[in-house]
């Protein structure tokens, strides 16, 4: 293994000899990729002092918009990041004659204390020219999309003075939903590294922030209704939760930065930590005639079970703003069930014989008709679809298992139902080859289809499974990686199917993540100007 | 979305070998579960009857006997850091408890026996880092031959000191003897690939020490970035680095690193790797590196270090000199590793020159020219060196001390008799590639590999010294180094620390788990091994 690794050694020397030689000039430099951009060789220069957002007057948002607000304040850091360092001294003397540069931003509907949803349109157009720069946008998220394009077109020379060139963009998202799951039970995540992941999925225009947020190994979340189970199930009942005001502090980072946030209780299976702390919650497994001490999945066969979830599922719909809520559904072990005599005798009462799908069935649909009656759109992992291919009612299914994940996209929007792509995007898994192409090159859609399936397909999802991520490697290990996927659910497929011609603008934008702080990996050998500060 | 992993049955065995536990003391056994050493110890004796340490009282002193004493500024250096260790998040409450109880320890006595303590000195490849540890109220007693056993001692004296459930500081009873069981215990990194803030390399050296690894490998300059600033050819590491300020090694950072590993027990053993891997030395040397031709043309491009003219040998012979003098230990590593020979074939200088010394076309002939004239310069500036084992497949003569990096994982066995075969010392790095990454718990693999495990005489294994772990750096900088080598160095450290009897994994799992949340409480973003948590979670980011 050392031998042919070392000879590959060999070989990536010489490849990045060629990439090391080739001058880095202003490449396209907006990650992911613009649907349209234009740009030309007249760059205008900026100065911090005499730089402003300001909202068009035909906006129908003004200033005291709380997301605008925010983001103005924030992107002018990220622009000028050594503005507050003090370190703009020598600029004066190269520029003795300064010129303002208004960037005017435009909303056509308000809606700066709403959260984005589904249907939200993140579309805008940027025009950037002598002095000004003009963004129009549908929705304010539209508007933070333009902001995050504007901040990548600004660049600094080997001077340390601002420049950007004359631009033209029209933009909008190929997929309405281009989520990031994180899991917070196989260890827990401190608040602030989960605040940072938000702001890294807004540089690269995730939208969706899947919060994976219990499961067998813990659960952190602090109910308030049921305050057991975090402190009999989480990993400490103090230091490992997520309190109320943690919660919120999340949903509104995210909404802050456009981001949804559809928190995942999954069950009837992965459900051993709510276990500890409401009895009788889970099944009790036999062995021969006794109960022998341990628990399968939720039981399914009692009311307590039905009444209990329904008043969790209260709860989120509560606390959690967006309209989806994702209920998981995977991998339920039926043997547990099996075992169980009042299990099987449920069976036989519901006809059900000896398949035990039917049974998951029959719980799952309890809870997604509870779900919809609060107004909420389930989303399930596909085994539930794969049980019971034709639904009686409407929800999304999110395809995870590796193999011929197409096929069952084909399958899935055949039903009529709309689809979330996670399969191709574990990004738990690194591979020896560290290869973020194997993302990138994913096609969401090419499977056979029609048009009104393919329409189905409303997005994907990256996915950092927690059993060996915590706060010590999550950042470096999900970023740049994640961003491969983010171009692919953003962009134009044809513009932006060459690997090779990515890698370049990758490498750039994996620098310009670090600038702003965020831990991200490096992608082959090399250097950023502004490396890594932490530890 | 994984099949469920009975991960909680993992958590059984108890972390004590040859433990004398009092049966009256059952309520306490639980204590004995949070002690984890790692690496295990040669002889470990503990009981389950415990002290107290109060923040407030407790000390480590040198022992009135000790040949070190408070002008050993390495030791009070040592003495300061252990207590933060033991004790960095109490000093908060630190007026909550004065008085003393008869349960307390109060001190720790720290005897360094050999008439020089080696306080100002640095430690080497025949350095004593044998202690012993006697923990029995009210004081233990550290004895060591000199301050580099100390420093061992001190680390495992601070692994047995564990928070009961009201957060007070406890120790069992407890005696230990130890011992390496090899001498050469190393770490490599690869500062050419992608530069290495000094923080990370400190916080590094850090990490090392509380594994007790005791050589840096400092891969330090290679193909892509020449980041050692040099006295004797600055223009090395200005038109060599990735960038001549921000990104070079300045002599003071050198160093910085020197002392501060010295003041762990660490040696640092510089690679300067040549003739191939040296593009970077190119930028700043003319006329250093082989012109490539296309046909009768020169291409533009170089290959290795050109052999043929004596310019080249005099540059090194500089070169060295200085080397040799900023870094004190005895050992150069000096590569000679993956040489391509397409350059030279292509070169009609180079062929002329394989015709007149009669190489005919073995190239491998023309690269043993150059390293052996190599050796013998170093050899001169009264080094000994390390080479990779290419240098000795090729036949180059090699001087008796040489230590010989058998790095190529196919026929590695084969490679260490062979190499032991012809009296050279060794050192394993093959199995031990940590930049290798793999879905799961890789630690094991590492864990699992038995360096003396080839054919050979009890003299031939004798001559294995050591190993390394290595974390070249394609694709490692500063933003994912320290959680990718530890905790999965930290399986290598036990490999080459601990008794061969030592194998078992789910024990060696349990006291991981533990050793690496104590690595993270103190500010190493070392990884999860597996599902769980750590009482003091990473507060960096």
């Amino acid at each position: 293994m050392a031998h042919t690794g070392t000879y590959s050694r060999c070989l990536q020397v010489w490849f990045s000899l060629v990439v090391v030689s080739v001058p880095l000039e202003q490449v396209e430099g907006v990650w992911p990729l613009p649907q349209q951009i234009h740009q030309s060789a007249d760059r205008y220069s900026l100065s911090p002092q005499l730089f402003s957002f300001t909202y068009g007057k035909d906006s129908a948002a003004q200033a005291g918009c709380s997301v605008l607000d925010a983001a103005f304040k924030r992107y002018f850091s990220i622009i000028f990041p050594d503005f507050t360092k003090g370190a703009e001294n020598g600029l004066h003397y190269l520029w003795p004659e300064p010129k303002p540069f208004v960037v005017s931003v435009s909303v056509k509907s308000r809606g700066c204390d709403g959260y984005p949803d589904e249907d939200s349109d993140e579309s805008y157009n940027l025009s950037v020219s002598n002095g000004q720069a003009v963004l129009r946008s549908v929705t304010v998220w539209g508007s933070l999309r333009g902001l995050e394009s504007f901040s990548q077109l600004v660049y600094q020379d080997d001077y340390g003075s601002y420049f950007l060139n004359k631009t033209e963009i029209v933009d909008f998202p190929r997929f309405a939903f281009r989520g990031l799951l994180l899991d917070t039970s196989r260890h827990y995540l401190p608040l602030h590294a989960i605040l940072k992941n938000l702001d890294a999925m807004a540089y690269s225009k995730f939208n969706v922030f899947h919060w994976h947020i219990v499961d067998d190994p813990s659960f952190p979340y602090q109910s308030r209704t049921f305050p057991d189970l975090s402190n009999k199930g989480a990993f400490h009942p103090f230091t490992h939760i997520y309190t109320q005001s943690d919660v919120m502090r999340v949903i509104e980072h995210a909404r802050m930065r456009g981001i949804r946030v559809v928190p995942e209780f999954d069950s009837p299976g992965h459900t051993q930590s709510w276990g500890k702390g409401q009895p009788d919650l889970l099944t009790p497994c036999y062995k021969g005639d006794v109960p022998s001490g341990s628990f399968g999945p939720v039981d399914p066969t009692v009311d307590t079970t039905y009444k209990f979830m329904e008043r969790l599922l209260k709860e989120v719909k509560y606390v959690f703003p967006d309209s989806y809520v994702h209920l998981g559904g995977d991998e339920v072990s039926f043997a547990c069930w099996q075992s169980n005599p009042n299990v099987r005798k449920f069976m036989e009462k519901m006809g059900f014989g000896k398949d035990f799908t039917k049974l998951e069935s029959f719980y799952m649909e309890s809870i997604m008709n509870m779900t919809a009656a609060l107004n909420k759109t389930s989303i399930v992992w596909q085994d539930v679809f794969d049980y019971h291919e034709r639904p009686r009612s409407k929800y999304v299914v999110e395809v995870w298992k590796q193999g011929c994940y197409l096929c069952e996209m084909r399958r899935v929007t055949k039903a009529g139902l709309k689809v979330i792509l996670a399969a191709p995007f574990y990004l738990d898994l690194p591979i020896p080859t560290h290869s973020w192409a194997r993302y990138y090159i994913v096609r969401p859609l090419a499977f056979r289809g029609t048009d009104e399936q393919k329409k189905l397909v409303i997005g994907g999802e990256v996915a950092m499974w927690g059993e060996y991520v915590d706060a010590t490697n999550l950042t470096p290990r999900l970023w740049p990686r994640a961003c491969a996927a983010a171009e692919r659910l953003w962009s134009d497929e044809e513009k932006t199917l060459n690997a090779d011609l990515a890698f370049p603008r990758l490498e750039e934008f994996r620098c310009q993540l670090l600038k702003r702080g965020i831990q991200a990996e490096p992608l082959f050998v090399g250097h950023c100007k502004h490396e890594y500060n932490g530890l | 979305m994984y099949c469920l992993l009975k991960f909680a049955s993992l958590f059984l065995a108890v972390s004590v070998c040859h433990g004398w536990l009092f049966g009256d003391f059952v309520g306490k056994q639980k204590d004995l579960d949070e002690i984890s050493l790692w690496p295990q110890p040669q002889k470990f004796q503990s009981s389950a009857v415990a002290f107290k340490l109060s923040p407030v009282r407790f000390q480590i002193v040198h022992a009135k006997e000790s040949s070190a004493g408070p002008n050993c500024s390495l030791l009070e250096n040592a003495f300061r850091r252990y207590f933060e260790y033991m004790f960095g998040d109490m000093k908060k409450h630190e007026k909550s408890r004065k008085k003393v109880f008869d349960s307390d320890l109060v001190e720790l006595k720290v005897w360094v026996t050999s008439a020089d303590p080696e306080c100002d000195g640095y430690p080497s490849l025949q350095t004593d880092e044998s202690y012993e540890l006697s923990v029995d109220g009210p004081s233990a007693v550290l004895k060591a031959a000199n301050v580099w056993g100390a420093l061992r001692g001190l680390e495992t004296f601070s692994q047995l000191v564990y928070e009961d459930d009201y957060g007070v500081n406890n120790i069992n009873k407890t005696v230990i003897s130890d011992f390496p069981r090899f001498a050469h215990r190393g770490i490599l990194l690869d500062s050419s690939r992608h530069f290495l803030p000094l923080k990370v390399i400190l916080a590094n050296l850090e990490a090392m020490a509380m594994n007790k690894f005791n050589v840096f490998h400092w891969h330090i300059v290679d193909d892509q970035s020449f980041p050692y600033m040099s006295r004797t050819f600055p223009e090395l590491s200005q038109k060599g680095a990735f960038h001549p300020f921000t990104h070079v090694y300045t002599p003071s950072d050198v160093k910085m690193v020197i002392e501060f590993a010295r003041m762990r027990g660490i040696r640092v053993i510089p690679e300067f790797d040549t003739p191939g891997h040296t593009q970077s030395w190119g930028n700043g040397i003319t006329n250093l590196l082989t012109p490539c031709f296309s046909g009768s043309k020169p291409s533009g491009t170089f290959g290795p270090v050109n052999p043929i003219l004596n310019s080249s040998y005099e540059f090194m012979a500089q070169f060295f000199k200085e080397i040799s003098a900023v870094f004190p230990d005895a050992y150069i590593h000096l590569g000679g590793d993956e040489v391509d020979f397409n350059c030279w074939k292509s070169n009609p200088d180079v062929g002329k020159f394989m015709e007149q010394q009669g190489f005919g076309t073995d190239y491998s002939k023309l690269e043993s020219f150059y390293i052996q004239r190599l050796l013998d310069i170093v050899a001169a500036t009264n080094k000994g060196y390390m080479v990779w084992q290419e240098v000795f497949d090729n036949g180059v003569k090699l001087k008796d001390d040489t230590v010989v990096e058998v790095w190529i994982g196919n026929k590695m066995e084969e490679e260490l008799q062979n190499v032991t075969g012809a009296g050279f010392t060794t050192i394993l790095s093959a199995p031990w590639y940590l930049d290798y990454i793999s879905y799961g718990q890789d630690w094991q693999k590492y864990y699992k590999v038995e360096p003396l495990n080839f054919p050979g005489t009890d003299a031939q294994k004798k001559l294995v010294i050591g190993g390394e772990a290595c974390l070249w750096g394609e694709y490692v900088d500063a933003t994912n180094l320290t959680p990718r080598l530890w905790p999965r160095a930290s399986a290598v450290a036990e490999r080459l620390w601990s008794d061969k009897s030592v194998t078992d994994i789910s024990n060696a799992y349990n006291r991981l788990v533990q050793h690496r949340c104590r690595m993270v409480k103190r500010g190493i973003p070392a990884e999860p091994l597996f599902v769980g948590h750590c009482r003091h979670e990473y507060k960096g980011l």
